[in-house]
């Protein structure tokens, strides 16, 4: 019996400014493989299935257990980790063979090159809503506040949005032409809002996230939910930030 | 071809304050960063990948700190002295004494930041038991701590990026931040000046390709381990230890390189061995083979009274939570020698593999503790760890070795505060910190130990560079020009020469099959004849990259031009490692031989020290016993020897005595 293979057709740009093109590739297929072994095998080999010698393909990684974020990419038109993406899984059924993978780049990012994206603008994003406890200093200063641990469970999920930038990627509203910043930069300033001390600086994330009319816009697409890999309940975060900033718009002032 | 500099960027990079060099943006690096601004030090922050994807973010169980919050009777003492002896009696106690100490206050601290811990019923922090202790010491959030002391420290780092520096007189300096971030820029190389001092550094931007050099005042690498260059390893594919390299081959001395950690669960993989934390077995995950090697019902069908739980046999006081160096050698044996490994009636054979158990643990205990790594065993061994037995084998996970960096001892057996000698490399102006440095594991680290080491190393390096700086007669912003222009014009050239090669090997093929050697031949047993074999091959792989292609003449993101420079400088690190395990003849925590069974203290209690080579020496490591080195105008003396002043060596025993000796 022939070894089984793993087709891959990935979307090559060398650059911005120049046009893409697509590449197929094909890799013997392993137990347990993923997208990044499919793509590792490339670069050990790489020449398409038309035997044309190629540059072996771009890509970001860094931990393949899916806890960086760095691997996100679209496969097969769905935005996830190349790493956490099993090839079987692609399969539409148990039978038969696996189509062709597809693998293409973000798009809401500027590309670098092939499937590599610059996510810049997210973490830009994590100082515009000070996403941050504003320590004294990192001197002894004693145990921190105490912390029910129901508090504690609904901010650990929260906390482990790893800025893949899946949920921009997915959302309809993430566009040139709209300020919402996206659910990730939000569900932070959920989170930090929630902390004993980062209570304290509410109205500042608040107030930054209004200023430039980054919170409004959701339409409740639900797509940010749906495609984070990490299941954070995004569009919850979103309600209850946009609570928090009506409540200090219609209330704000009596504080002043 | 390298693009030149435009003159736009090099004004962007000019600086008119005097600043500090941080590669790495792991805990080590970031906990650096932050003591440095809080000192008043300016810093520019190297990372390949955005700081928030370093590997810390791997790390899963938790830290260590003797809070005692358990009643148990813990104490930072205890911490000392079960750290020391997990670590067989090789790492320097002052510095293990003072991180112990600092723990409690360390967790508070990040408690303070914000990373979610998990929390008792009164509202403290909970902790839990792990490898090489009978207490509960370990504080954790899920099963995700790496990632979340990762991210709240990222966001400490994040808000000195928003701070203006400040000159003597207490005004901000417009457009100076305290903290600029190169996120994918790789380390070249040091700019050293003629008295071999580090003025500052020589980096490339991964994106442009662009080969640029930055001035220092000092430069600290905390660019983490070099699991890479065993290939699959629970590391993050950054961990190359590419810079650590380059450094020692400017003259860094390297400390303990044989010294790697194998640990006992992982789930095997193509790509990576991906890490099953210590925290399972410390939440009640049981080991076990059946009885029957042939046993073919799947794990969870085999009754009680059939199964072989060989670690609780064995160890009856520890069980399942033996040091890692320990319970790796079980496994191996049962599932290697034994031939004792998992069934499995596909291929017909003991799979290198064991059952880890938690199917009899209740379900809500294991989503509020586990979640994150239970999670990560579904979704790449696509079974369910919560119904059937997850199946591990051990894998290459920490290296206890790397820069040697020195340490000032006080009175009272820890660190003299602020000394500028604490993590200085013998390299003047040359700071190491984190998994990069050998300091604080000896010959076997105990788990969760190393994210502690990672942030106790950078609160004590950030005052020790911020010192150093101090003595400076001559702040790097007045080095000559010409320092760096020549720096970065030998890395342009080199760089130049990669990208031309167009050889008939393939890099990442030839990674790959040295990466095989060293896993099959240099881990968990070590024989002479063997690793003979292994020195062999490294050189022959050496000889046959210089007759390899670069693959790609792309001006932006050239990934295997990349990987070439990092190839070669993980030959070298390879190098230590192999030489390092053929020279000490003897068995000492994570390094064993069978034919020396027996730890060696009269010949052997002593650190590996390794210069680089020069030129006339050819390229196997020049191992020394002695050294003079020069740190803010004192020449301090170097030995070998091992400062075991704190707790006397005594045999490790985990079958038959504890770790302390008054539980």
């Amino acid at each position: 019996m022939p070894a089984k293979k793993v087709r891959l057709k990935v979307k090559r740009q060398d650059s911005p400014s120049e046009s893409a093109r697509w590449d197929e590739f094909e890799v013997n297929w392993v137990p347990r493989m993923n997208v990044i072994s499919a793509l590792m095998e490339i670069r050990k080999h790489p020449v398409t299935v038309d035997g044309k010698k190629v540059a072996p393909v771009a890509w970001e990684s860094s931990c393949l257990e899916e806890v960086c974020g760095a691997c996100t990419m679209v496969i097969n038109g769905r935005v996830r980790q190349a790493c956490s993406t099993l090839v079987d899984s692609l399969k539409k059924s148990d039978e038969g063979d696996l189509p062709p993978i597809r693998l293409e780049p973000m798009t809401k990012f500027p590309l670098v090159r092939d499937l590599v994206v610059d996510r810049a603008r997210m973490f830009d994003d994590l100082k515009r809503v000070h996403a941050w406890i504003k320590l004294d200093g990192t001197h002894e200063l004693g145990p921190g506040p105490r912390q029910s641990p129901e508090n504690q469970e609904e901010a650990y999920p929260l906390s482990r949005c790893m800025t893949c930038g899946c949920c921009l990627e997915a959302c309809p509203q993430v566009n040139d032409s709209s300020s919402f910043i996206g659910a990730a930069a939000i569900n932070q300033v959920r989170l930090m809002n929630l902390h004993p001390s980062g209570k304290m600086h509410a109205s500042e994330r608040l107030d930054a996230l209004m200023q430039d009319d980054a919170l409004t816009g959701c339409g409740k697409a639900m797509n940010c939910v749906e495609v984070c890999p990490k299941e954070i309940p995004l569009v919850d975060s979103i309600a209850s930030v946009q609570r928090q900033a009506t409540k200090r718009m219609l209330f704000g002032w009596l504080l002043k | 071809m390298a693009s030149k500099k435009s003159s736009a960027s090099a004004t962007q990079r000019a600086s008119s304050v005097r600043r500090v060099i941080v590669v790495g943006g792991g805990l080590a690096g970031l906990t650096t960063t932050m003591k440095l601004c809080e000192a008043g030090v300016p810093v520019d922050l190297f990372s390949l990948v955005p700081v928030k994807r370093s590997h810390s973010v791997c790390a899963q169980g938790g830290i260590n700190a003797s809070v005692n919050t358990k009643g148990e009777g813990d104490s930072p003492q205890i911490h000392l002295e079960e750290t020391v002896y997990g670590g067989d009696f090789l790492a320097n106690q002052p510095p293990v004494k003072g991180m112990a100490d600092a723990a409690p206050s360390i967790v508070f601290m990040l408690d303070r930041m914000g990373v979610p811990f998990n929390r008792t019923s009164e509202g403290l922090l909970d902790f839990r038991r792990f490898g090489g202790t009978l207490f509960h010491r370990t504080a954790f959030a899920g099963a995700t701590t790496g990632q979340q002391l990762l991210y709240a420290l990222d966001e400490q780092v994040r808000r000195w990026e928003t701070i203006d520096c400040e000159d003597e007189t207490g005004s901000t300096i417009p457009g100076e931040r305290m903290v600029r971030k190169f996120e994918y820029w790789d380390f070249l190389s040091l700019v050293l000046d003629d008295e071999g001092r580090a003025r500052g550094i020589v980096a490339q931007d991964l994106k442009s390709m662009r080969i640029e050099s930055f001035v220092g005042d000092a430069v600290c690498l905390a660019t983490g381990g070099a699991g890479l260059v065993f290939g699959r390893s629970t590391n993050s594919m950054i961990c190359t230890a590419s810079a650590t390299s380059a450094a020692h081959q400017q003259g860094a001395i390297w400390a303990n390189g044989e010294f790697i950690q194998v640990h006992p669960t992982a789930i095997p993989g193509a790509d990576k061995l991906r890490l099953i934390s210590e925290s399972v077995r410390g939440e009640g995950g049981r080991v076990w083979v059946p009885k029957d090697p042939k046993e073919k019902r799947p794990g969870r069908d085999v009754p009680e009274s059939e199964r072989d739980y060989f670690l609780e046999s064995q160890y009856p006081g520890y069980g399942n939570l033996v040091p890692r160096d320990i319970a790796s050698r079980a496994l191996f044996k049962k599932a290697f020698h034994e031939g004792r490994g998992v069934y499995n009636p596909k291929t017909q054979k003991n799979e290198l593999e064991v059952y880890l158990d938690v199917t009899h643990l209740p379900r809500a205990l294991l989503e509020r503790k586990l979640a994150g790594v239970l999670e990560i065993y579904e979704k790449f061994a696509s079974e369910d760890p919560y119904e059937n037995p997850m199946r591990v084998f051990p894998a290459v996970h920490y290296s206890m070795g790397g820069l040697w960096v020195d340490f000032e001892r006080s009175q009272n057996g820890s660190l003299v505060k602020d000394s500028p000698r604490n993590q200085a490399t013998n390299v003047p102006g040359l700071y190491a910190v984190g998994e990069a440095d050998y300091q604080y594991h000896g010959a076997n680290r105990l788990g969760a130990n190393s994210l502690l080491s990672c942030i106790y190393g950078g609160l004590v390096c950030g005052p020790a560079i911020a010192a150093y700086r101090k003595s400076l007669k001559k702040s790097s912003s007045d080095a000559p020009r010409a320092l760096f222009d020549t720096a970065e014009k030998r890395e342009e050239k080199r760089w130049d020469a990669i990208v031309a090669m167009d050889g008939e090997e393939n890099p990442f093929q030839l990674h790959h099959e040295l990466a095989e050697t060293m896993l099959r031949d240099c881990t968990i047993e070590r024989d002479n004849a063997t690793l003979e074999k292994v020195i062999a091959k490294i050189e022959e792989t050496a000889e046959r990259l210089k007759s390899a292609s670069a693959l790609d003449v792309g001006k932006r993101a050239n990934q295997s031009g990349q990987f070439v420079r990092h190839f070669e400088n993980m030959i070298v690190v390879a190098r230590l490692i192999a030489h390092g395990a053929r020279a000490r003849d003897e068995s000492r925590g994570a390094h064993f031989k069978p034919a020396f069974k027996d730890r060696n203290d009269p010949d052997w209690l002593r650190t590996t020290l390794a210069r680089p080579a020069n030129a006339s020496e050819g390229a196997t490591p020049k191992f020394i016993r002695q050294f003079d080195y020069e740190c803010a105008g004192q020449t301090v003396h170097v030995t070998d020897a091992v400062d075991t002043s704190l707790v006397k060596p005594r045999a490790r025993k985990y079958d038959t005595a504890g770790a302390t000796t008054k539980h």
